[in-house]
């Protein structure tokens, strides 16, 4: 499903002296089955904006189209919307309240106003694509792991069947271990159908390393829009912005910078050893002093 | 939505009412509340309201604040004149109809009444919006201190209610988050009869309670930490200390119960 925001403003506590922009005149279009990395400095309007996309703050001006349709015409309903657009908030395990893992994953579809077959096999398929194992339905979700309560409250999102999966910062607070876990499980979801994916992320090596377009917000506006490839090489700009780039993107400039004919292109691990690898020539028998991998 | 509710709503400026000393703000409001009660007949209001008007173009809050606070109130406002007006008896008989008889006290009572009502809100409002909560929390501690000798826990209590304001902001927005959370997983708060809404709270109560907890634990540990041992022998950041404004401020409210006092006297 596509996403098409135009003039869209946002105020917090319009008419209080505690007013606050949130958004100012964010235009952007989305397409469908597309992988997106929404950067931006804390208070930045990221939070703000995926908000507005399944409809849970209401634009102070500007409209939002999911798949055409303005989202808060005459006879579009938000029910609908939050089906259609499934956002996992920030720590996502503070919203859990069930007895057992199951029942929380079958929240949003009983909602739904589903048949007990269909919510049955949405939950199992939602805890599979997570990697919870069938012995785990039973647990309390409060005792488990901070990863894995957060699996289950991804799962609880996904079990709506979203078309649409916004995540904002979903590795917060988690081990490496859990981290590479998490985003490579919503790596595996998006290869798996047309879905269109938003990744919130504060770091720069989760972005570069998985998704296809870059959304830079700063000051309640978007500053860039494009490839990581293209986005990473404003090191500056991004510093500004208090953001940067990932580290291996630092090392490639700093080599490039001392002119070791490396490219300062590269934003992820693996396209710098390929890089490096390339510039020592085919690997031979007599190979000097190396790249060890 | 929730975002938008301002407990303790305080209102920040920069007036004159704003700078005073809690200590004096909070006493010199209770004397305004207690002359309410003094006041007499027309002329007594009349310059009880000169006051307030007084006191809240000094404090440069917008007039509307003020009346926020009347709305809550309004029906036990308007269930106080209207018992006033009917059950007071004596004086010549305005109007009757079946068993409603209103008489000119009771007219005059009911009147009054109402006044002293939203004169009393509206006075106790102007401490609480010129007045952040945690100043007015060291303003009632500093005020019970001289009756810790009878074993009032002064500090006890200041700390109850400045750690209870503390965690009001941060319980809403963890109630909008949940609410939220839980909405965009469908939940649906608003529809439905009682007992459906009802139940419609456990998905935001459940979670609720259990941050409530996790970060009550979090503080009384971070407290600990600090070496927080109770109020004996604690010292503050910020003192306490009366200014000049805080003798003017005095002078007035001073000079206003002269003015009630003469009335009531004359009258």
């Amino acid at each position: 499903m596509s996403i098409e925001i135009r003039n869209l403003h946002f105020t917090y506590g319009e008419g209080t002296p505690f007013r606050k922009e949130a958004l100012r005149n964010v235009n952007l279009e989305i397409r469908t089955g597309e992988f997106i990395g929404l950067m931006g400095h804390t208070g930045s309007g990221k939070s703000t904006l995926i908000q507005q996309v399944n409809g849970l703050l209401k634009p102070t001006a500007g409209e939002i189209r999911i798949h055409g349709k303005d989202i808060h015409s005459k006879g579009a309903s938000l029910k609908d919307i939050r089906q259609e657009v499934g956002l996992v908030f920030q720590y996502p395990e503070h919203q859990l309240f069930e007895m057992s893992v199951y029942k929380d994953v079958a929240f949003g579809p009983t909602n739904m106003g589903l048949s007990k077959d269909e919510i049955h096999s949405r939950v199992v398929d939602a805890l599979d694509r997570v990697g919870l194992g069938e012995d785990m339905q039973e647990a309390s979700p409060f005792e488990l792991s901070g990863g894995q309560k957060r699996r289950v409250a991804i799962a609880g999102v996904l079990a709506m069947r979203p078309k649409i999966l916004i995540l904002d910062e979903p590795t917060a607070g988690l081990d490496p271990k859990g981290r590479d876990e998490i985003l490579g499980e919503i790596g595996r979801i998006h290869g798996k159908g047309d879905m269109t994916v938003i990744l919130v992320s504060h770091s720069m090596e989760d972005i570069a390393n998985h998704v296809e377009r870059i959304i830079v917000m700063d000051k309640g506006e978007v500053r860039m829009d494009g490839p990581p490839k293209q986005v990473f090489q404003e090191v500056e700009h991004l510093e500004a912005m208090g953001l940067g780039v990932p580290q291996v993107t630092y090392l490639a400039k700093a080599l490039e910078a001392k002119g070791c004919g490396l490219e300062g292109t590269v934003t992820t691990v693996e396209e710098a050893m390929a890089a490096i690898r390339s510039l020592l020539g085919p690997p031979g028998p007599a190979k000097g002093g190396g790249i060890h991998d | 939505m929730i975002r938008d509710i301002t407990l303790g709503q305080y209102y920040p400026a920069e007036s004159f009412l704003h700078s005073m000393d809690p200590r004096s703000k909070i006493v010199l409001t209770f004397t305004f509340i207690l002359s309410l009660f003094l006041a007499k007949g027309a002329p007594g209001y009349g310059v009880a309201f000169l006051f307030l008007v007084l006191a809240i173009r000094a404090s440069k809050v917008p007039p509307r604040f003020m009346l926020k606070g009347l709305k809550a109130v309004f029906m036990i406002i308007l269930l106080t004149v209207f018992i006033n007006l009917f059950l007071t008896p004596g004086g010549a008989v305005l109007f009757q109809w079946g068993v409603f008889k209103v008489t000119r006290t009771g007219l005059e009572t009911a009147v009054f009444m109402a006044l002293r009502l939203i004169f009393l809100i509206v006075g106790s409002s102007i401490l609480t919006l010129t007045t952040s909560p945690i100043s007015l929390t060291d303003g009632i501690e500093a005020l019970l201190k001289p009756w810790e000798k009878v074993k009032v826990p002064a500090h006890e209590i200041a700390m109850m209610m400045t750690i209870a304001l503390r965690f009001i902001p941060i319980l809403l927005e963890e109630t909008d988050k949940i609410m939220k959370a839980q909405m965009a997983r469908g939940a649906d708060f608003e529809s439905g009869g009682l007992v459906k809404k009802a139940q419609s709270l456990i998905p935001l109560l459940v979670p609720l309670f259990i941050s409530s907890f996790r970060r009550a634990d979090d503080l009384a540990l971070a407290m600990e930490a600090r070496c927080y041992r109770g109020g004996e022998g604690r010292t503050r950041m910020k003192r306490l200390s009366y200014t000049r404004v805080d003798v003017a401020a005095a002078l007035v409210v001073a000079a206003y119960l002269l003015a009630l006092g003469l009335l009531a006297r004359w009258l």
